[in-house]
Order: C-alpha cells, then structure tokens, then sequence
C-alpha cells in the first residue's frame, strides 16, 4: 500500500523524468553517440558505405559484369600477371590499361564489381535485419503482454530456433527453400527473429507496469490500442540497438552462406560469391581474396562500432 | 541448488522434443516427391516404395513423426517390446529403426549408417574445437585483463581495435588469408605451415586397438577406439607416436586460428569489460584499502568474480565454433563433421543433413545446460532469478 506522501514523490519523479524526456531521446542519444569515438568512426565509415552504394555506377571504372576481353585488353587468367592490379600513380606502365584493384578470373574490373557489391551488402543487411525485427517485435511484444500460455509457447519455440548453431539452421533452411540471395536472407532472417523477440518481449514486459499504460487501460484504451500506441514505442529502443549490432552478423553470414555456393549466385558481384568463385586463383593473385575481403571486414566492423556506440549511448548507467 | 538443476533439465528435454520436431518438419516440407528429392536420378519405383515404406509417407503426419522417433510401426500401432515402449538405444534394446533408438538411418550417397560416419569425422571437428577454444581462451583471457589493467594506454587501443576487427574478420577470408601468407608467402621459411589436410602425404596414422595389440575392436567398443584414433592428436599421445604428434599439430594450427579468432575477439572484450566492472566495486576498494599487493587484488579478488561472465562466454559460442568449423573444414580440406554437412548439402543427402543437424543440436542444447548448471554451482545469485 503505497501512502499520498510516496505517490507524490513517485508524480514528481514522473514529472521530472518527463522533463528530461522533453528534450528529446534521440537528440540526447545523438549527443551521447558522438562523444564517443568509435562510433564516430563507424558512423563515418557508414557514410562512406552509403556513398559507394548509392553512386556506384559513377564510382565505378567499368560495368561490374563486363569482361575485359570486349574491350579488347590483352589479359588472360592463364597469365596471372596481366590480372595484377595496376594503379598509373604507383608506377605501373601507361601503355597498361588502370585497374585498381586488378581483374579478376573473367577478366572483370574487381575495384568495379567491390564498389558494386557494396549495394548488396547494405541491402541484405538491411532486409535482412528488418525482417528479423518485424517479426520478432511482433512475437516478443504479444509473448510479453499477453504472458501465460501464449507467451511460454512462443518463447519455448525461440529457444528451440536458438538451438541450433545460426549459420547451420540458415543452411538447412536454404536447403529446403533452394540456393539464392533472398533464400538466404530469409534463413538468415529467421535465425535471428529469436533475438528480437527475446529483446522485446523482456522490454514490454518492463514497461507494461509503469504507470502511462495503466493510465491508458484505465481510460478505457482498449488492450490492442495499449500495446501497439504505448507499449510498444516506448520499448522499441532496445531492439533498433541490437538490431544495429545484428546487421553486421547478418552481413557476414549472408557472405558465408554466399561463399559456400548457397547465397548470391554468379555472375552477381557479392563479395563472398567473390571470393569463392576465385579461390582456385587465389595463390598466384590474391588480390582477388583481399580487396572483398576487406570490404566485408570495412562494413561489419562500422555496423558493429555504430551499435556498441549506440548501446552505450542509450545506457543511462554510463552517463549519470 | 536441486530444484534449479531439475527445473533447467525439464526445460532441456521440452527444447529438445522442440528441436527433433523443427528437423523432422524440416526433412518434410522440402518441396516436390520426397522420394525423387532424396535420391535424385537413382529414384525407381522399387526404390521409391521401400523409401514411401520405411517412413511411413502414406500414413497421417503425427504416425510418420512416430515412424521417425521409432515409437510407432508402419501400420501407425504401437511398436512395443515387453510389452511396453520401446524407447531405448539399438545396441541395448535390439535392432528398432527410429531415432529414439540412436538410429539416423542410412546415407543415401554412401549408403552407410549415418552414425557410423557420424562416430568417423566427428572427432576431427571435436579435435578443431576444442584446440581452437584453448587458443581463443589462452590469448583472449591474457589479452583482456591487460587492457583493463592498462586503460586507455596502447596495449589496450591496439587489443580492442584488434578485437573489433577480429569480430568483423568473416571465418573464410581470414582461413584464405591465412594460407596465402603461411603456406604461400613464407613458404621455404620455418614458419610454413601446411594450408590443408590433416596429415603430410604418406603419414598414416594407427588404430589404437591395433596399435595396443588387440587387433580390431567391434561393436560398441570398436566406434569408441575408432572415435579416437580418428582424434590423431589423442592417437599419437596413446600410441606414443612423437612424429604423427607433430604433423598432426602443425596441421591444426591454421584452422584453429581461423576457427578460433572471432571467439578470442569476443573473449578478450568481455573479460577486458568485466574486470573494469569489478575493479570499480566496493570489496575491491576494501581490498586495497587493507593494504594488499596489487597483484593479489586482481588475481584474488578480481578475477575471480570477473571471469564468470567469461566462462559463459566460452560456453556459448561453442555455435560460433561449430558454425565456423563447417567453412573452415571446407577451406582447410579436413573431412569432419562441417565440410560432411556441407558435401551432404551439395549431394542433397537429406537423411544425412537430417541426421547431422539433429546430432549438433542436442550437442548444442547439453552443452548450454551444462554450461547453465556449472553457472548456478559458481555464482549463487543465478540460483535465486
């Protein structure tokens, strides 16, 4: 039984909290964020992603499909020196055609095809993630509110999908759906739904008690209403921040699921469909390994820098 | 203490039906005539009636699930023995079909029982992890406590942005880089290192029980001694064999690098984070306080509370091992249990791919019960949420 005196103090604090709150999360977050420098680095680099992607098709020297040998290069994968990246400011001779990167096995421009395969990889990131949050928001918040039967069935179904190492359920699943880029993010994305749903559910089940829902149900909001318009919203965070995290797995293991032969197909420029297809080549020219290579590493690494940032920023342990 | 161990056992065994039915549904919504997805171009009608047969695929899906675990007969009755349930292993209770009984059926690509090559190429896989968890643990442990002790300083920016670059490094491309510069680049230096295989050409390892004089062992006692000549490190220490030790190691070196590098990065993090954590408490405060030497504050009183959180860790990312073993077993050429899923994948060998997954799953699943078990025994407070 709470007395006037604790429930005065509980207003107060409410109000207070709803001061701070009025100067906005996200701008405070934004501050937080930028304080830190690494996620300033991620943010950084993700632009830079965003750039490539976007203006690919002028960033790029030559159409990522388009052999070398129609534009009439004297190249050969049988020489692997004429496939050796070739940059005029290092030195290398005029009368050689400039590719950054060098070609890769069918005499394609690599720097081309990495710049490309940026926008697949940002997109399966995104798609892929989106998906998983969707859906896992959705199971999460209904496990969370309803609680009971509900609630144990979805959440025992979760823990049987977390029982499976990630990148062998994906493969299973692809092996039933059949090889392919979209194949593989939805076995990607249905991999991750649990994580998201474990996030929301634990995250509407906190704010379910706080005092703006009773109020809402009290008014006579009906429990749909309650959950979708102030449950929800407010337990979004945590889930958008695991989600930043979660980008960056689902754009390795897409990468993973492409280089075993499962995920993008040739002739797409995917970085891990890249590397794969030109493995055989790799010891006399593993320029081809390395410049997707460090594209992957480049990407993941910004997702994974942006949300470590974002997690601390939104901690309100790390900047009382 | 035993409520809680009972209570996370019930849940296991529920996760653990969950996981039988996942793989069983899996194994029935591939698209098209089962019979003709399974064997491809050797599908004959004999064939396919014997294939319809065996698991039942004209009966209602509930018997086909009883069909599968090996409680129910073709026909949808009951199948009993003595009377009763038979639920037990083959080699106890006789020769029932289903995977109740530790039956996987046979590989259609080798027409083998999958246990039988299961009990072959798992050691391989086993023997990767576990080398490559004490890489991970051996450099990941050390690695974190020197940058929560020297904050800020250059050790711990060069570790932590090695760490964040080790968890965005992909499996693949680090086992190819690693082959390119050891088994290319410092090729006729003392540093080169094989880049695949698990033994130089020529180099045939023993059988133990041959090894040991008792010629070849059958039955169940024959799958363990074949389990573990077939770990070639084990092998050579039990067969005392220093050349087989030797190449057998310097085989492992480069696959538990690229296994073991995204779990040292996650490793070194949380240990770094964790004793930060413990360092700001109270006791440690108290600690100091009473006059002890530093070293005995960290050892003593801090680690000990911070590498709980790590232990979890380690046990938790046995899927990241099992996940990385299945691109690393297929770069490295080593014929264990990640490059069979992948090879059975290729085939299409479903009743292999079947097989495989539900065996890592429950792998998977006890680990993470013992993993939970071992927490609740270290740290009273799991007991009490």
């Amino acid at each position: 039984m709470t007395t006037a005196a604790e429930r005065h103090a509980e207003t107060a604090d409410a109000e207070e909290a709803a001061e701070r709150a009025s100067t906005g999360l996200w701008r405070d977050t934004l501050g937080n964020l930028l304080r830190q420098r690494s996620a300033v680095v991620g943010l950084i680099l993700l632009g830079l992603l965003a750039f490539v992607a976007i203006f690919a098709d002028v960033i790029a020297t030559h159409p990522p499909n388009q052999s070398m040998l129609e534009l009439g290069e004297d190249v050969s994968r049988q020489r692997p020196e004429t496939l050796a990246p070739c940059i005029h400011l290092l030195g290398c001779p005029e009368a050689r055609p400039q590719h950054l990167f060098g070609l890769d096995g069918l005499t394609r421009d690599v720097y081309s095809r990495v710049v490309h395969g940026s926008r697949i990889s940002l997109y399966v990131g995104f798609v892929t993630v989106g998906f998983a949050i969707v859906i896992g928001s959705v199971l999460g918040a209904f496990a969370g509110w309803s609680r009971g039967r509900s609630d144990n069935l979805i959440m025992r179904t979760m823990d049987v999908v977390l029982s499976f190492p990630g990148l062998l359920l994906a493969i299973v699943i692809v092996t039933v759906l059949g090889p392919g880029l979209l194949n593989a993010q939805i076995a990607i994305g249905i991999v991750a739904i649990p994580i998201y749903a474990r996030v929301m559910r634990a995250s509407v089940l906190s704010i379910r008690e706080r005092d703006f829902v009773t109020a809402s149900l009290a008014l006579g909001e009906s429990s749909i209403g309650a959950l979708t318009r102030r449950v929800v919203p407010n337990a979004i965070t945590p889930v958008i921040v695991q989600g930043t995290l979660g980008i960056g797995v689902a754009i390795l293991e897409v990468a993973a699921l492409s280089f075993i032969g499962l995920g993008a197909q040739p002739p797409t420029a995917e970085w891990g469909s890249m590397i794969a297809l030109e493995r055989t080549l790799m010891t006399t020219s593993p320029h081809l390994i390395i410049f997707p290579g460090i594209a992957i590493v480049v990407t993941v690494l910004a997702f994974n820098l942006l949300g470590d940032g974002l997690r601390d920023a939104l901690d309100p342990r790390l900047h009382r | 203490m035993i409520g809680f161990i009972i209570r996370r056992l019930l849940s296991g065994v529920v996760v653990l039906f969950g996981v039988v039915l996942l793989v069983f549904i899996l194994g029935r919504v591939i698209p098209g005539d089962p019979c003709i997805a399974a064997y491809g171009e050797k599908a004959t009608p004999q064939l396919c009636a014997a294939f319809s047969d065996r698991y039942g695929l004209d009966q209602p899906i509930p018997v086909q699930l009883g069909i599968y675990l090996g409680v129910l007969s073709r026909d949808g009755s009951i199948l009993s023995e003595a009377g009763g349930l038979n639920v037990l292993p083959a080699f106890v209770a006789g020769g029932d079909n289903g995977i109740l009984h530790g039956d996987l059926d046979n590989s259609i690509r080798f027409n083998r029982p999958v246990v039988d090559i299961v009990v072959e190429r798992m050691p391989v896989t086993i023997e990767l992890t576990i080398v490559a968890m004490l890489f991970a643990t051996l450099v990941g442990i050390p690695l974190g406590i020197a940058s929560a002790l020297r904050r800020n300083s250059p050790t711990d920016v060069v570790s932590m942005v090695g760490a964040n670059i080790g968890v965005a490094l992909p499996v693949f491309v680090l086992g190819l880089f690693l082959q390119i510069l050891f088994a290319v680049t410092l090729k006729d230096t003392f540093l080169a290192l094989p880049p695949s295989g698990r033994l130089s050409a020529g180099m045939i390892p023993p059988n133990i029980d041959e090894a040991w004089g008792l010629g070849p062992v059958d039955g169940p006692l024959g799958s363990v001694f074949t389990f573990f000549s077939n770990m070639y490190v084990v092998n050579a220490v039990l067969t005392l064999n220093g050349d087989l030790f030797v190449d057998s190691i310097r085989h492992l070196i480069l696959p538990a690098i690229a296994v073991g590098t995204i779990p040292l990065a996650i490793i070194a993090r949380i240990t770094r984070s964790s004793l930060l954590e413990v360092l700001g408490l109270d006791y440690i405060r108290t600690a100091r306080a009473k006059g002890l030497a530093e070293q005995a504050v960290v050892v003593r009183h801090g680690l000990r509370t911070a590498l709980l959180p790590v232990v979890t860790v380690i046990g938790l990312s046995l899927g990241a091992f099992l996940s990385g073993a299945v691109l690393t077993e297929t770069i490295f050429n080593l014929t264990g249990i990640g490059k069979t899923i992948l090879d059975a994948v290729n085939g299409r060998d479903y009743i292999m791919i079947q097989g495989i997954t539900l065996l890592i799953a429950i792998i998977y699943v006890v680990v993470n019960l013992l993993v939970d078990i071992s927490y609740a025994v270290l740290d009273p407070r799991v007991r009490m949420s």
